[in-house]
């Protein structure tokens, strides 16, 4: 029994460890997005590669797509931008590129040099799109499916982990 | 080359501390005099390496090397040198590379002043000092090294967070630090003691001088950073309860029962259990600390970068460490025994009390600071716990202590007389609470919170004065300087300290009951009456600065009609991030600040010219709180110059003169 009590510090702090360790799992910054189950804003834009061309949400109706939010002038997209040209290389969903306040001339030299892994990229100078889709960071990844409605967000860059875990899974449910 | 080197030195550290920490302890345990021996360079030679390794980052930051991508996300060519070698430590990784350097520190200053201790407790101390640090290097070298090198270099970095540009950047972390890691001398001391079965009062006067010193550079970490907040948030607050202030406070709150316990432990041999469970509490919560800021467990406006992986590291780390001292005292504190009794009414038992409220504080705030956390893993949802439930706890569980705080020093060891007490003190109570009623009269409207507060503060001051007094008067030697001499400093540090105590009480009662805020819109050229004082706003200018634009406000102050003070509040916008920073603009006096700051232009584009709403508080006595914690800590310092701790290194090195003269 007089051992028992200089153990009580112990068993409370191996309690504190596994919330401690539940909590490790969960993101406290985790803000579902409201568009998440809602039909993904309607646009229509010019494509970056040819200023002739546009391209409309509804153009995608049919297939399931993810709509990549970057810009020349982002640091951060510099990070995700391999993992997209490995995605694109794979050929499993198109990416289509949302090229978010940026000058079309800096934003066509950063594809050349670093390599362009998208479908096609609209272009959205005045960021009018990228407001309706809430955008307020970028990089942003949305996945859209063949209903015109938007399945997951990604806020910050891609990760292998959130591509394995869940995009590749629910991209691959979505296209059956 | 450079950031190599430091890299490498980091590597040697490591295969240093993991020598440190195995080779003496096993000597201890096998009384080989030749292994405990490598306690003591092992600690130099670490603090060396790991003096290097910072030395080569902050060499990287100043240099403006972007091809490492600490550098290139923490710092910027155009930012002043200062702040380059703050964002030392601005980082994640940088400011773990500070926390190792202060482990090394401290672990090479114990080398130093442990000449006196037994050979084996000196050993096992620096040990457990090279496990912990064992842990800290593995964390940085695989999880988050600084070194690491961004391929190609970025053409400019990103810059230091502005919040962080800050003159408060380049003191607040390293002395919150020296406090945080200086509770690991005090854990590491609580542990030999309990692996080597002797814990007595001679272990107690060990760890006093060194929990003493830890626990006054948190005191001034925390109120450095509490001022900073107040004056770069804009909005005027001290102390936000925000979890990485918690972090900081719970520590402090358990490092204040351990000073305590301490004493008594060294004084009457009592509480010695418990006096170890303190101290590993308080190191303990140090590192939750650490892990509640590093692993993004809570949201706090502290927003660091933040990884779950480093999360698991960290957290298997507390488990070892924390897991395993708790373990050790559930096996061994049994034997230890209890050490002398006391009388219900004695300095002991209202030391004890003090102890207990102090760390039932600290329960609740790790209670609010972790309770959305419980709350989420049980998965009720996602809530955060805000100022009103620490403010509800606090109050009421502090006023007592502060109470007990001028009765203890006056009441005697081992049994006191409660009339006897009665009579040395009736002067005191009376004195505070007469001047606790009538002084809100004076200041303007009477409430009973600030009664409370200021009767609590006068109490402590009167009861110090009393104490002296009769301490003075007890003593029989000659003038009264020969009298002030016959006391020891640590008998001055306490008073001081609890002097401090009511110092800060002041600027917080009087701050909470008679601050004035107004927001208000001015047009250039308008004025507004706040308090006593006329407010005129004269408009904004543009000005340049070395790493951002700024709009300048001008703001004069006049009471009575006399111009006291022109106040220029900031907006700032950094090149670099774009971010902007409201830098207010504070006249300070010792009755209490006058505090402007910039909210928004109103009017759109015209902005420069147009009106803006301006923020103006008079915050009484607010300057009170830090000078509070600031005597506090001085408090702490003036206690440990005691020569009762330097007395016996004196006879030691005595007697090692005396052996090598007879050789």
């Amino acid at each position: 029994m007089k051992t028992l009590r200089w153990s009580i510090p112990l068993a409370v702090f191996v309690v504190l460890l596994a919330f401690l360790w539940v909590g490790l799992g969960r993101d406290p910054h985790e803000v579902p997005s409201p568009l998440i189950g809602k039909p993904a804003p309607a646009f229509q834009l010019v494509q970056l590669h040819d200023a002739g061309k546009t391209l409309a949400a509804d153009d995608l109706k049919g297939k399931v797509w993810l709509l990549n939010v970057w810009a020349s002038w982002c640091v951060s997209c510099r990070v995700e931008h391999p993992l997209l040209l490995q995605l694109a290389k794979t050929n499993v969903v198109p990416v289509y590129g949302l090229d978010y306040k940026d000058k079309t001339a800096d934003a066509l030299a950063w594809l050349a040099q670093h390599g362009n892994p998208y479908t096609a990229s609209i272009v959205d100078s005045d960021g009018k799109v990228g407001i309706d889709y809430g955008v307020y960071g970028v990089p942003e990844t949305f996945l859209i499916d063949k209903a015109g409605v938007v399945r997951y967000k990604q806020i910050g860059p891609l990760t292998v982990e959130a591509l394995q875990q869940k995009i590749l899974p629910l991209v691959r449910q979505l296209q059956q | 080359m450079i950031p190599e080197l430091g890299h490498f030195a980091l590597i040697l550290a490591l295969l240093v501390a993991a020598t440190q920490g195995i080779v003496p302890m096993v000597g201890a345990a096998l009384n080989r005099q030749r292994m405990m021996a490598v306690a003591r360079p092992a600690a130099r030679m670490q603090f060396v390496l790991v003096a290097i390794a910072f030395a080569c980052l902050a060499w990287s930051f100043a240099s403006n090397d972007f091809s490492v991508q600490n550098v290139a996300s923490n710092s910027n060519s155009e930012l002043p040198l200062h702040y380059r070698i703050a964002a030392t430590w601005g980082s994640h990784e940088g400011s773990l590379l500070l926390w190792a350097l202060m482990l090394t520190g401290w672990s090479c200053a114990v080398s130093a002043f442990s000449r006196n201790l037994p050979d084996a407790l000196a050993a096992r101390v620096l040990s457990v000092m090279g496990l912990i640090s064992v842990g800290f290097l593995l964390f940085l070298l695989f999880t988050s090294n600084p070194f690491a090198r961004l391929i190609p270099p970025a053409p400019e970095g990103r810059d230091l967070n502005p919040l962080l540009q800050d003159p408060g950047m380049v003191f607040h972390p390293p002395l919150l630090y020296m406090g945080y890691v200086g509770f690991s001398v005090a854990f590491a001391f609580a542990l030999a003691a309990l692996i080597g079965g002797r814990l007595d009062a001679t272990w107690a006067r060990w760890s006093r001088p060194w929990t003493t010193v830890a626990w006054a550079f948190l005191t001034t970490g925390i109120a450095l950073g509490s001022g900073w907040a107040y004056y770069t948030l804009g909005w005027g607050g001290w102390w936000f309860w925000d979890p990485v202030e918690n972090a900081s406070f719970m520590p402090w709150l358990t490092g204040t029962a351990l000073i305590h316990s301490l004493a008594v432990t060294e004084k009457r041999g009592a509480f010695r259990s418990w006096t170890v469970l303190l101290a590993i509490l308080a190191f303990s919560l140090s590192l939750l600390g650490t892990f509640l800021v590093r692993s993004g467990v809570l949201t706090s406006v502290h927003a660091f970068a933040t990884d779950p992986a480093r999360g698991v590291f960290i957290l298997a780390f507390l488990a070892i460490v924390i897991g395993g001292s708790l373990a050790l005292f559930a096996w061994r504190a049994g034997s230890v025994g209890l050490g002398g009794s006391f009388a219900l009414v004695s300095r002991e038992s209202m030391l004890l009390a003090n102890n207990i409220v102090l760390i039932v504080a600290m329960a609740s705030v790790l209670l609010g600071t972790l309770y959305p956390l419980f709350l989420d893993a049980l998965d009720l949802g996602k809530i955060s716990v805000g100022p009103p439930y620490f403010e509800a706890v606090f109050y009421p569980l502090l006023a007592p202590a502060v109470f007990l705080m001028g009765v203890g020093p006056i009441a005697r060891w081992n049994r006191t007389a409660v009339p006897e007490l009665a009579a040395r003190l009736k002067w005191a109570l009376a004195v505070a609470l007469v001047s606790a009623l009538l002084l809100p009269f004076v200041l303007g409207r009477w409430s009973p919170l600030v009664v409370v507060g200021l009767f609590l503060a006068l109490w402590l001051f009167a009861t110090t004065a009393v104490n002296l007094w009769q301490r003075l008067r007890g003593s029989h030697r000659g003038n009264l300087r020969a009298r002030l001499a016959a006391n020891p400093p640590s008998y001055y540090g306490m008073l001081l300290a609890h002097f401090g105590v009511g110092v800060f009480i002041v600027g917080v009662t009087l701050v909470k009951g008679y601050e004035i805020e107004r927001d208000v819109r001015l047009d250039v050229g308008q004025r507004v009456a706040v308090g006593p004082y006329e407010f005129a706003f004269l408009g904004v200018t543009p000005a340049p600065g070395p790493n951002y634009r700024a709009l300048v406000g001008t703001v004069e102050v006049r009471q009575d009609g006399r111009l006291i003070e022109t106040l220029h509040p900031e907006k700032r916008i950094y090149n670099a991030s774009g971010q902007t920073m409201t830098i207010a603009a504070i006249d300070t006096g010792i009755s209490g600040d006058r505090y402007v700051s910039l909210g928004e232009a109103i009017g759109g584009d015209g902005a420069i010219a147009g009106a803006w709403s301006v923020r103006i508080y008079l915050k009484p006595f607010v300057d009170w709180i830090w000078l509070g914690a600031f005597v506090m800590a001085l408090g702490g310092f003036v206690a440990v110059s005691d020569r009762r701790y330097r007395l016996a290194v004196r006879r030691r090195l005595g007697a090692l003169a005396g052996a090598a003269a007879a050789e």
